[in-house]
């Protein structure tokens, strides 16, 4: 394993290539030559060390590279993801995969607020507790929590798939349109428009498809039960016009 | 935006360095506040029946011994600090005749805090760096049991020292504010037919008077930070000095953001997590986000958490 060391300010971009074992020391080398680097690459592994908590660390990632953030993440840690791999071995703070498109972003701690926020494709896993709007607006991507999520957590979630190993908090999918939510701990409350949902065969292979591609092991699909929208909501109907 | 911290030390030695900690946190906050700063940090206190008062003059720096001398008209009167603009005098008298002596006396003073421990200092312009807050007042070598911090960036009104954080809202009590109200504008006016007197228009100040009213109707924290949840209408994440620790509320949909982190050797509370990285032993903390709408509390000991 070689250690990076870059110039602060304005240094063209680390020509890192397929840089196996790279690893960044965030007490040397600056978030904007991190993310530079790493946007350069084509594959390979990378490390970042000492993290403490930095904003916008490997953001905008388009290649199949393999990231590890040893240690904590601030905000939108791993947004705009698109092909790689991200895992981030502390918690991270808002908006981690926010707008993610593809690839899988990993946090063995908690997430902050609003995790995978608006994320079109990929997978986000998260090992403990993600905080309030998980899921927010989200577009199309599997999220999967082990622990419990916040409030509000898939509020407006249009499309894709949200896995709760836990508690979820209260107004659980709020004005949701056709995004699946599977809970295996109780629910606070329910948002608007959001009702419980049979689970058949067919959700517990889809539960299944989600834990085998999380990792997640000692819970059984039979243990989780489905909510998702009433469709009362987002249709327009004509009998309502006279309704205020 | 805004940046808010809070530290309490474990042990002894946590305590001795508390404002060298501190500085390290708020440093981190700067680019969340870059108008101001402010901070109260709690230790050394002074017996019973004397009171130990921060006051500000707005004007520019004082000869901070001839108020003391007057000031000792209602009891042996001495400067513990003295900082140009700001002062912290220790008065062998009740807090609160120091506050109307001030008031009657000196009313050009802003009273920035009076108890038996706390004490606040204040500054506009970025905390960090030559003429800045950690410098001026020395922050590095202060110790203390515990302390909250702000870094100011204005959205409502104006950026000067005395519209900068904290607020003190009792004796001993003191409250930095993350976010912004609504309604502050009415309340004040409730709160100044009630008796709360406010020194600037800034919205902070108002929930900091909202709780010093609570306080004299005779809630104490829990109930009062619950009424505030009711009667606050907007954004906040507050942490709260108290004589013996510190709390944290956040508004009942968490809008501003907390992140709260334990050791054996400190409590630490900041709006983002890498304020906290800096201090020692972070790495292998107990990190968590404050639920929204519930109160956390730290005291001298045992740590408690409602």
């Amino acid at each position: 394993m070689t250690l990076v060391h870059t110039t602060p300010l304005q240094q063209p971009a680390t020509p890192v290539g397929t840089g196996d074992g790279t690893a960044f020391d965030l007490t040397m080398t600056t978030v904007r030559e991190l993310n530079r680097a790493l946007r350069a690459a084509t594959s390979g592994s990378f490390t970042v060390r000492n993290p403490a908590g930095r904003h916008n660390l490997a953001v905008g990632l388009d290649a199949p590279l393999e990231v590890t953030i040893d240690g904590h993440a601030g905000y939108y840690c791993a947004g705009m993801n698109q092909l790689a791999t991200v895992t981030v071995t502390g918690n991270t703070a808002v908006g981690v995969a926010e707008n993610m498109m593809s690839g899988r972003v990993e946090i063995l701690g908690a997430a902050g607020q609003a995790a995978a926020a608006t994320a079109h494709g990929g997978l986000l896993v998260v090992r403990g507790n993600a905080a309030a709007r998980c899921g927010i607006s989200l577009k199309g991507a599997d999220i999967v929590v082990e622990g419990n999520v916040g409030h509000a957590t898939g509020f407006l979630s249009q499309k894709g798939r949200i896995l709760v190993c836990g508690d979820a908090g209260e107004v659980l999918g709020d004005s949701l349109y056709e995004t699946r939510i599977y809970v295996r701990g109780s629910v606070a409350s329910l948002g608007a428009d959001c009702i419980e949902k049979p689970v058949r065969a067919e959700h517990l292979a889809e539960i299944q498809e989600l834990l085998d591609a999380a990792g997640t092991e000692g819970v059984s699909a039979g243990e989780f039960r489905r909510y998702g929208s009433a469709r009362a909501l987002y249709h327009f109907t004509a009998d309502r016009i006279e309704a205020k | 935006m805004c940046g808010i911290a809070g530290l309490f030390a474990k042990t002894p030695a946590f305590e001795a360095a508390l404002g060298d900690h501190l500085a390290g946190m708020i440093d981190q906050l700067v680019d969340r506040g870059p108008d101001s700063a402010g901070v109260a940090i709690y230790g050394d206190p002074v017996p019973e029946g004397s009171a130990k008062v921060s006051v500000l003059d707005p004007a520019g720096p004082r000869d901070w011994l001839a108020v003391a001398d007057a000031l000792s008209l209602l009891g042996s009167a001495e400067v513990m600090r003295a900082l140009g603009d700001q002062a912290v005098l220790v008065v062998a008298a009740d807090p609160e005749h120091v506050r109307a002596w001030l008031a009657e006396h000196e009313p050009g003073l802003v009273l920035l805090s009076a108890g038996r421990s706390i004490e606040t200092f204040k500054r506009a312009g970025l905390a960090v760096g030559p003429g800045g807050l950690i410098d001026a007042c020395g922050l590095r070598g202060m110790s203390g049991g515990h302390a909250i911090a702000h870094t100011r960036m204005a959205t409502e009104s104006r950026v000067t020292t005395e519209h900068s954080h904290p607020f003190s809202t009792g004796p001993d009590l003191c409250l930095v504010h993350n976010g912004s109200l609504s309604n502050h504008n009415r309340l004040r006016r409730t709160l100044r037919q009630r008796g709360v007197s406010f020194a600037t228009d800034n919205d902070s100040e108002v929930a900091a008077g909202y709780l010093t009213w609570r306080f004299r109707e005779g809630d104490d924290l829990d109930a009062a930070l619950a009424a505030a949840e009711r009667d606050l209408d907007g954004f906040f994440t507050f942490a709260i000095g108290t004589h013996d620790g510190f709390a944290v509320v956040r508004d009942p949909i968490g809008c501003k953001p907390a992140v709260l982190a334990e050791t054996d050797d400190w409590v630490a509370m900041a709006s983002e997590f890498r304020a906290i990285a800096t201090l020692p032993g972070a790495e292998h903390a107990e990190i968590w986000e404050p639920e929204p709408g519930r109160i956390y509390r730290w005291f001298r000991e045992p740590a408690i958490v409602l």
